[in-house]
């Protein structure tokens, strides 16, 4: 190249840049008529609908944490449960309305996050994973505890919600609980994608790639894994809302270790750090989930696990797209010892 | 001129090792001043003293006449108190220009901005790619740092430094590692800050310190050993000495 480019084409170049980083693609807008279609043409399983938009609701919230802050957690759910046990015994004793309560849950599962956010900045990623986790064990068994309040071990039976809106009452077809669901989904992403394009997403990643350079660019590091730890609590605790209020019960099994490690298994098998590997993640869950119990419904862990050490050992790049590994394994091949 | 950054009397102690003893450090606005000594001197730990990766056993450290002794690393960074570092810190996940607005965003305050995209800021895209264009990176803005070679990523360490507008720069090894047909964007770079820009360089180069640098100060064993013009230390005998490895070490 004999030209060297000037300073005005540089700007040019890093402005498309960031604009083609955070312009609306069209996979994505594909993407979203997904879900929009499939209301449409699976009347028979909105159920199934509904628990697939929660789930990915919950994922993307870890997604924030995990792929962007690069802050481990084994304990994801204790957002999720703060949020569903609120909008149940919000809905129970104050209001029934859904977004009422939806609201509240999301204040609720937010200060939970702020106070323990202080617990997950300093250490190594071990004493996130035991910390996160101890928090989940903790409320588990305050929730236990009080049965007075939760229902201990039976749960949190009766709960009634308003009509959407005045108007849509949720039916026992789950239409307006995935509809509700789907919207409130939505609404999170568009914030999430918002963020994750912003200064403050660019800095989160920062600050996962390296701690000590991000705070010598003048990133506050604490301040901002703080705000997105408690907007991603914020977020499970929506998730944690809607489940509860679309199934009309809220149990212990909202805050079990299996949800946090359910989650976290979503994520892996969508892919951390896009956003919608969470979603696709949910998507591909529930429906593996659902396939495989029809088939063995006491073994369908069994496969579940496979497929988690398949993806992780193979790597998801290399299942999605076996030619690739291929083509490296061709270059190793023709380069040894080249890295 | 002003006094911009100040030590007085600082000390760190690692158990029964003084990295840093009774270090009293000037510095005047605009100043080219250069750290040197031998490995082992304890430079490195007295730029991480100064700007709060460690804090001090004792001492203080003045910015601008205020004490910032016990800020936070990023608040020192705010007020203009900017490093490098001799290995490379960077943001593998990164590209350059991302790493470069990064920077340019939390020097503007905007850091916390969860709205905007990040390429809506005219003016921190404008700094960015003169940054960028500057140190030579322009042709590679859009790869991942991971996987540019070590002489663009010695560039980009530099870069991330330029970009959050230091009024002081504290040089650690700049060209460390770097081969000598690429040190020129390096040292064109280090020549045209502005004056008013206070520069605090260590490095073991001797040609580059006495060619940037007009005052220079010897740290031997963690203590200033001595200070003056580059002429001053270039005659200093005791210097020479502990150079050519002499000097009695205590």
């Amino acid at each position: 190249m004999g030209l060297e480019p000037t300073r005005r084409t540089i700007i040019d170049a890093a402005s498309a840049s960031f604009a083609q980083a955070s312009r609306w693609r069209a996979l994505e807008l594909a993407f979203w008529l997904m879900p929009i279609a499939a209301a449409f043409a699976f009347q028979r399983h909105y159920l199934l609908l509904n628990e697939i938009a929660i789930l990915g609701l919950f994922a993307l919230s870890l997604d924030l944490i995990l792929g962007y802050a690069g802050i481990v957690s084994l304990g994801h759910a204790a957002f999720f449960g703060f949020g569903a046990y609120g909008a149940a015994l919000f809905a129970k004793h104050v209001h029934a309305d859904p977004l009422l309560g939806l609201a509240v849950a999301i204040a609720a599962a937010a200060a939970l996050g702020l106070v323990t956010s202080v617990l997950v900045l300093r250490g190594s990623d071990l004493t996130r994973l035991m910390v996160t986790l101890g928090i989940s064990l903790i409320l588990f068994e305050i929730a236990n505890q009080l049965r007075w309040l939760t229902g201990g071990a039976d749960g949190l039976q009766g709960v009634v919600m308003k009509p959407l809106l005045g108007s849509f009452e949720f039916e026992l077809n789950g239409r307006t609980a995935y509809l509700y669901s789907l919207v409130v989904l939505f609404g999170f992403f568009l914030v999430a994608r918002r963020v994750v394009h912003a200064p403050f997403g660019l800095s989160l990643q920062a600050l996962r790639d390296n701690r000590l350079r991000a705070s010598a660019v003048g990133i506050p590091v604490n301040a901002r894994l703080a705000a997105i730890y408690t907007f991603a609590a914020a977020m499970a605790g929506a998730a944690g809302a809607l489940l509860a209020q679309t199934t009309g019960f809220a149990s212990l099994d909202v805050l079990a270790f299996h949800r946090s490690a359910e989650v976290l298994l979503v994520l892996v098998i969508g892919g951390a750090g896009y956003l919608y590997g969470g979603l696709i993640g949910a998507a591909l869950f529930a429906l593996m989930h659902d396939r495989i119990a029809a088939l063995t419904p006491q073994y369908w862990q069994f496969w579940i696990g496979l497929i988690l050490v398949l993806i992780v050992l193979i790597g998801r790049e290399r299942l999605v797209r076996p030619w690739s590994w291929l083509a490296a394994a061709r270059a190793t091949w023709r380069k040894p010892g080249v890295r | 001129m002003a006094v911009v950054l100040q030590t007085f009397s600082l000390n760190k102690h690692f158990g029964g090792i003084a990295a840093t003893q009774e270090v009293s450090l000037r510095l005047e606005q605009g100043a080219r001043h250069a750290l040197i000594g031998p490995n082992g001197a304890g430079k490195t730990t007295l730029i991480n003293l100064l700007t709060g990766v460690l804090a001090p056993s004792g001492g203080r450290i003045e910015l601008d006449g205020s004490d910032i002794t016990r800020l936070a690393p990023h608040q020192r960074v705010r007020r203009g108190l900017v490093r490098t570092f001799q290995i490379n810190q960077l943001f593998a996940e990164l590209t350059p220009l991302q790493c470069v607005a990064l920077a340019a965003c939390e020097r503007r305050r905007l850091g916390a901005g969860w709205w905007q995209a990040i390429g809506r800021n005219r003016a921190v895209v404008e700094d960015s790619a003169g940054i960028l264009e500057r140190l030579r990176l322009a042709d590679v803005m859009n790869q991942k740092t991971a996987i540019l070679p070590y002489g663009k990523r010695r560039l980009l360490e530099i870069a991330i430094a330029i970009a959050g507008q230091p009024t002081v720069l504290l040089l650690d090894e700049p060209v460390a590692g770097v081969p000598e047909g690429e040190r020129k964007e390096i040292l064109d770079t280090l020549a045209a800050l502005p004056v008013d820009v206070t520069v605090l360089l260590i490095e073991h180069d001797m040609d580059l310190v006495f060619s940037f640098a007009n005052r220079i100060s010897v740290l031997v064993n963690g203590a200033l050993y001595a200070e003056g013009t580059n002429e001053e230390v270039a005659r200093d005998a005791r210097v020479r000495a502990v150079y050519l490895g002499e000097a009695p070490h205590g």
